[in-house]
């Protein structure tokens, strides 16, 4: 059997430049294969490591119960649905009032989206309506000036404070506090920046809204409903405790189906179905390539078989037995595939280095196994063929072959 | 008795027609026996070497080696059996090109399961054996034709076959080369190897000590070699036949 394997070694060897050939396919297969895995599991690790960042004892209560069974996106209610007007600001203050024990702090939000203005710069932007302990709840500071207070909420004040990247674009190298921002048809005088969080579950990043207090939102820009409560359980309370006496509480002004409260263990699960679907997309259209690799390897197979027909004949003659000569093409093919699949794996670890600054992409040990026995199992699967074809050959007919 | 071959046919069905490639030979070969197998194109000479050897099966009769009835040995046995009782020396020399005359020679061994130490050691010691000692790593290509068919004739013997059969060993090579290859069959013979030579040249066959003439797939022939006169005659009378049929 090991020299059997050095007989197929000796073939490869033999002819460096098609063998390279052979195994261009199985290597652009794997290497986009185990590049693109790499990523989406990047994509994945990163995603995990913001909501880390975001703190652990946070609880979000949302209309309607966006997150099913199995952890998709889809439920009884759609999402569109899941934006009318449902939560109230009353519940929230109900929540508070009746879970003391647990639950240490709540801020409710509103998001809606319009013009702002300053100077001759006109934009879209998002606008997040919330209230004073937002600062305490989310632990986001103003780099600059501060918080509205919670007066300004009460009065319905027209102040704003933006999240740092707003600010940068519609201020640059002014200090923003102090001036007023259009919004809409009304003027809001800024009074703080935030420092830079980043986030902002798929949407904008949170360092990309504008902040209003939230009475001021609901009596300007025509906004009714609440988008979601967001609650810090107190410290060492159990999560799952805090969620279920949250839920009673709702439940005595909603349906069970109206509402859902989960912590961010719920939502990091949701988004990392919809990323490890993504990541399994990208590999399965990669995995387009290494079959195309593998047909390039039966290919050349076939033809090296052909020509290769005196050398299988002599060595019939000399005593090699079918099963021989179907072992020999076998690891032969095996072996370039493999060897393949080694070159694509180093070329896509070294190509998720080089992108490793724009994006964090990781070449994980499951991708690294996947690749090689994907590889081994292509050239099996695809050397079979071309190996038969050498087995059943006539040592008479392929000495005779000119 | 070594080879023992009893009424022997081999039919190929070509369309509708069956051509009959060897009919009815009989032939039995002794330990030690020198064989020039000679006739036409087309006799069956080449048919016949296959079949002795083992490369092909008969449509019919019997083939015994050292007392074995070989004849319905399936694919894998008959590998086995040419393996260690069959040594082959082609026209074409039919070596492996890139590859050592060492590696080469030990081919056969290979397919034996010898182990890769000893498999070297035979290799070198038949190399020697031909005068090929200093040349063990060379490629085909960096080895003249008489130097090949010499690495060949190594291989041929590595396995200490029972039998040689050879296919116009000198067929390819220049006189010279031609005359050593010939002489160096003739002293394995002389150390008691048993050859069955196809040729069509009287010259290459009288180094043999029997000469089988076939035509239309029979022996018509089987003598104690003489001169190459007599065997020019013998032939050429059979040759003369043959173009005689052809004008009819």
């Amino acid at each position: 059997m090991i020299d059997i394997f050095l007989v197929a070694i000796k073939a490869i060897l033999v002819n460096k430049v098609r063998s390279l050939l052979t195994m261009l396919g199985v290597i652009i297969g794997v290497g986009s294969v185990v590049l693109l895995t790499s990523i989406g599991t990047g994509l994945q690790v990163y995603v995990e490591d913001q909501f880390a960042a975001l703190g652990t004892d946070t609880i979000y209560v949302v209309p309607g119960t966006p997150f099913s069974e199995g952890g998709g996106f889809g439920g009884s209610t759609s999402m569109i649905e899941s934006t009318k007007p449902i939560l109230k600001k009353e519940y929230l203050k109900d929540i508070l009032r009746d879970n003391r024990d647990v639950v240490k702090d709540g801020v409710l939000m509103a998001i809606a989206i319009n013009k702002a203005k300053y100077g001759n710069n006109e934009k879209k932007i998002s606008i997040l309506g919330t209230t004073n302990n937002y600062e305490t709840v989310y632990n986001t500071k103003a780099e600059k000036g501060e918080w509205f207070t919670k007066s300004n909420n009460e009065k319905k004040d027209q102040v704003t404070v933006l999240g740092p990247k707003v600010a940068e674009e519609f201020f640059g190298e002014v200090d923003p506090v102090g001036k007023n921002l259009k919004i809409g048809s009304k003027s809001y005088k800024v009074v703080g920046v935030l420092e830079e969080k980043g986030g902002g579950f798929g949407g904008p990043s949170f360092d990309n809204y504008v902040y209003l207090p939230l009475e001021t939102m609901y009596e300007d820009l025509d906004v009714q409903y609440i988008d979601n409560f967001t609650l810090e359980a107190k410290e060492g309370v159990e999560i799952k405790t805090a969620i279920k006496a949250v839920e009673r509480t709702l439940l005595k002004d909603l349906d069970k189906d109206e509402f859902t409260v989960v912590d961010q263990t719920k939502l990091l699960e949701t988004i990392q179905g919809i990323l490890g679907m993504f990541t399994i997309g990208l590999g399965g259209i990669s995995a387009i390539s290494l079959v195309v690799g593998g047909i390039g390897i039966m290919n050349i197979m076939l033809v090296s078989v052909t020509e290769r027909t005196r050398e299988i004949g002599l060595r019939k003659a000399l005593g090699a037995t079918p099963s021989t000569i179907l072992t020999q093409f076998l690891i032969e093919a095996a072996l370039l595939s493999l060897i393949g699949g080694i070159i694509g794996l180093i070329i896509a670890y070294l190509g998720s280095l080089a992108i490793q600054s724009f994006f964090p992409a990781r070449v994980t040990m499951n991708a690294v196994l996947t690749a090689f026995g994907v590889s081994t199992v292509v050239g099996l699967f695809f050397g079979a063929a071309p190996a038969k074809k050498a087995a059943s050959l006539s040592p008479i007919e392929a000495l005779r072959y000119e | 008795m070594l080879l023992e071959i009893k009424n022997v046919a081999k039919h190929y069905q070509i369309g509708n027609n069956t051509i009959k490639a060897l009919d009815n030979v009989n032939l039995e070969i002794e330990e030690g026996e020198f064989l020039a197998i000679m006739g036409p194109s087309g006799s069956g000479k080449s048919t016949f070497l296959q079949v002795a050897s083992m490369l092909a099966q008969p449509s019919s009769g019997k083939i015994k080696l050292k007392g074995r009835d070989v004849t319905e040995y399936n694919e894998v046995e008959r590998s086995k059996l040419r393996n260690q009782e069959i040594g082959f020396i082609f026209q074409q020399f039919n070596l492996l090109p890139r590859t050592s005359a060492l590696d080469n020679v030990a081919l056969p061994l290979l397919y034996a399961k010898v182990s890769r130490s000893e498999r070297d050691r035979r290799a070198k010691e038949m190399l020697e054996k031909v005068g090929l000692g200093d040349r063990l790593s060379n490629t085909p290509a960096q080895l003249s034709g008489g130097q090949q068919q010499r690495v060949a004739i190594a291989r041929a013997l590595v396995n200490e076959p029972s039998i040689i059969f050879a296919d116009e060993p000198a067929g390819n090579l220049d006189s010279k080369s031609g005359n050593e290859i010939k002489q160096f069959l003739i002293k394995l013979n002389k150390e008691g190897k048993t050859i069955i030579m196809v040729t069509h040249e009287p010259d290459d066959a009288q180094i043999a000590k029997r000469l089988i003439i076939f035509k239309d797939g029979e022996v018509i022939d089987d003598s104690k070699i003489t001169t190459q006169k007599q065997i020019e005659q013998k032939t050429k009378s059979v040759t003369s036949e043959v173009i005689k049929k052809k004008r009819k």
